[in-house]
């Protein structure tokens, strides 16, 4: 696997999600994505950098974009130093919340990818993966 | 500061959103819509959401809420004019957006406030344009 291009993007206040956005869209526009592809993952992104701002106390999002054989890709790495999450399984599940919000930010971008990964040990913080191969 | 301008047309209230809306926006703008809601006694409000390429559960959140205070007070909220990609994004993400009226474009859409505002209007009995 080949990675063709790489950025990282802070994520520290509210206008930082829709800066990754933008990102996560030129990216896919420029890999040759369709309207609806493109869509599911500025709006994958939206909600986890939204959750590494919200629950993570800000952190970073890596934004890559890859080449497999034939396929390309883009893959987006959330890192944060925050609290970290206690009990993944529950915090995948549909509906569950923290407090604020509908409970839809991982369950719901895990539905709008190709690959999710997740990471959190409490105290150190959680990493999310996700990717959209063409 | 930065805000999403409202238009009042007749008893209606028009906002069509044309910016990559960060959140603190979308805040301002539900503040701003009840509180122009109240001032010119609206029936109606319309969100015009062509030019938004992107809803997530935020953004979802927030038309909900809108449609929900602006009922409380009076007026309906239609929401016009979203692309098919992001419906089918949002109903992937799992969003239902049952409380949402929606119509696909702003003349669908002031039918559909006009129908609204005349069944609320309704108040002789026996008197039941719909059959």
């Amino acid at each position: 696997m080949i990675t063709r291009r790489a950025e990282e993007l802070p994520i520290a206040e509210s206008l930082d999600i829709v800066r990754v956005r933008q990102a996560v869209r030129a990216c896919m526009i420029d890999d040759g994505f369709s309207l609806v592809d493109q869509t599911k993952l500025v709006t994958a992104a939206s909600e986890l950098a939204r959750n590494t701002l919200d629950f993570g106390g800000g952190g970073v999002v890596l934004i890559e974009q890859l080449l497999d054989g034939p396929r390309a890709g883009v893959r987006l790495t959330f890192t944060d130093h925050g609290p970290g999450i206690a009990d993944l399984e529950l915090a995948l599940t549909d509906g569950y919340t923290s407090g604020h919000g509908l409970g839809l930010g991982l369950s719901g971008s895990r539905r709008l990818v190709n690959e999710f990964a997740i990471e959190s040990s409490p105290g150190e913080g959680t990493v999310v993966t996700v990717a959209r191969w063409r | 500061m930065e805000s999403i301008p409202i238009l009042k047309m007749g008893d209606c209230l028009l906002v069509s959103i044309q910016v990559d809306m960060h959140d603190r926006l979308a805040m301002r703008l539900q503040d701003d819509l009840t509180a122009q809601v109240v001032k010119h006694h609206a029936r109606g409000v319309m969100i015009d959401i062509s030019a938004l390429d992107m809803v997530d559960s935020f953004i979802g959140r927030m038309l909900g809420t809108i449609a929900a205070m602006t009922r409380v007070l009076g007026a309906e909220t239609v929401v016009v004019g979203m692309q098919p990609a992001v419906a089918m994004t949002l109903v992937e993400l799992g969003m239902s957006l049952d409380t949402l009226r929606t119509a696909l474009t702003v003349e669908t859409g002031m039918e559909l406030l006009d129908a609204l505002a005349s069944t609320s209007a309704e108040g002789d009995p026996g008197d039941h344009p719909e059959g």
